[in-house]
């Protein structure tokens, strides 16, 4: 009982200061100093269409390295903590229903679909909405589809691993050519900016974005295929 | 609009936190977890638009010239992709550990861990 | 097209606040863990009424579809045990 008061007397508190800041916020008229100098410069400077993918992987260019970090970090902790968990032999597993005619045709036919719309959608991140973290989510539902048809299907860990660790490298690579060549770590204009708004532009975005998706892609399926097996192992 | 986006976020964030505060099934907290971030990230996209402005995307109806005064903020979208990252390497963290936990006592009920109770 | 909109985003909010509640509260776990998707799912629809389509794509396909999934497998898991125990 008195825990539930000492509960809703902290929501009661957070709840306060929520409305107040609620009643108290006024949206801008105008663009903040920080967004003007984006929206006016992104064009001439990088040479991408999306705006948003210009901050994420050339002005924030360092915050997504460290975000891809975290979560390399995160597939590897949880495949640590999992990787102990109880290794059950082959008989004594649950029986299981065999996946259904509609999963097993509808997957053959539906992942290779499913794998080019993530890389069709990470190879555009600079000029549609999506991108290398958009476009990895995609690349791991196929392999989550996969996983669904036919449970007991084994993934390679060390090819896996091995994109992983390739794309990461490549991505710092290319970070550092910039350091040599352009004017900074991660600096896009290696390569030639181009034309706003066509496929080979913006400099090395597009490549950049499609390693950080390779990346997101490897890691998201190292949780999937890691949840996945703890009990089939 | 950037108004209910507030308040919505507000309050799932509210609800999340009541949610992880009474329930004592160790899953319904981290669900309770991921309502609440939903909200954070509302909030946070809310703050950035600007009444009658577009999305920050750069294509023949919106010329780089104009950009500045037809866009809105593409700052909090930049920050807001990288929470949702973020936050689903927290779920899957959790989880892993969840699993963990329940392997080696058999329940999931946050009341049978009373090691670090004091 | 704002006529259209702000009703729509009024809908939107209280559809969410409804799932979180559902979220929270209800009967089973596999339902919380639905509507928790549900309300991610919603929130991506709103962001995309908000003009940031970058958020709700990665929103749609990290926060509602991933996530979901990752609880499911776990869920599978920790019930085919107590199956077993």
């Amino acid at each position: 009982m008195i825990k539930r008061f000492t509960v809703l007397l902290l929501l009661a508190g957070v709840g306060t200061l929520f409305a107040g800041l609620l009643l108290g916020y006024s949206p801008d008229g105008e663009l903040n100093a920080t967004a003007r100098y984006y929206a006016d410069h992104t064009a001439p400077d990088i040479g991408a269409a999306n705006i948003v993918t210009a901050i994420i992987v050339t002005y924030r260019g360092l915050d997504t390295l460290g975000e891809v970090t975290v979560l390399f970090l995160t597939a590897a902790i949880v495949g640590l903590v999992l990787a102990r968990g109880r290794r059950r032999t082959r008989t004594e597993q649950r029986e299981l229903p065999p996946s259904g005619e509609l999963l097993t045709t509808g997957s053959r036919l539906l992942v290779p679909l499913i794998l080019l719309l993530g890389v069709y959608v990470f190879v555009n991140g600079h000029l549609t909405p999506g991108g290398g973290f958009q476009g990895g989510a995609i690349l791991a539902s196929a392999i989550l589809l996969m996983l669904l048809t036919d449970p007991l299907r084994r993934f390679s860990h060390r090819l896996i691993s091995a994109l992983e660790s390739t794309s990461g490298l490549v991505f710092v690579g290319i970070g550092l050519l910039g350091v040599f060549f352009a004017g900074g770590f991660l600096d896009n204009r290696i390569l030639p900016i181009g034309n706003l708004g066509s496929l080979f532009s913006a400099g090395v975005i597009p490549v950049i974005y499609s390693f950080i998706g390779l990346k997101v892609g490897a890691e998201f399926s190292s949780m999937l295929v890691s949840l996945s097996e703890t009990e089939d192992s | 609009m950037a108004h209910i986006a507030l308040a919505t976020g507000f309050i799932l964030i509210l609800i999340g936190l009541y949610g992880a505060l009474t329930n004592r099934n160790i899953l319904r907290m981290i669900v309770s977890f991921t309502v609440a971030d939903t909200g954070v990230n509302l909030v946070i996209v809310a703050v950035g638009y600007l009444r009658g402005r577009t999305a920050p995307i750069l294509d023949a109806t919106l010329p780089a010239a104009e950009a500045a005064a037809r866009i809105i903020d593409p700052v909090p979208q930049a920050l807001v992709l990288t929470a949702i990252v973020i936050g689903v390497g927290i779920t899957a963290l959790m989880l892993a550990y969840a699993y963990k936990l329940h392997e080696t006592k058999g329940s999931l009920d946050i009341a049978d861990y009373r090691e670090l109770k004091w | 097209m704002s006529t259209i909109m702000l009703p729509m985003a009024l809908l939107l909010a209280a559809a969410m606040i409804g799932a979180a509640l559902v979220a929270i509260r209800g009967d089973s776990v596999p339902i919380a863990m639905l509507a928790a998707g549900l309300v991610s799912l919603l929130a991506s629809v709103l962001f995309l009424l908000l003009a940031a389509p970058d958020v709700a794509m990665t929103e749609a396909a990290i926060g509602s579809g991933l996530t979901t999934f990752l609880f499911f497998f776990v869920l599978g898991r920790v019930r085919g045990d107590s199956k077993h125990d």
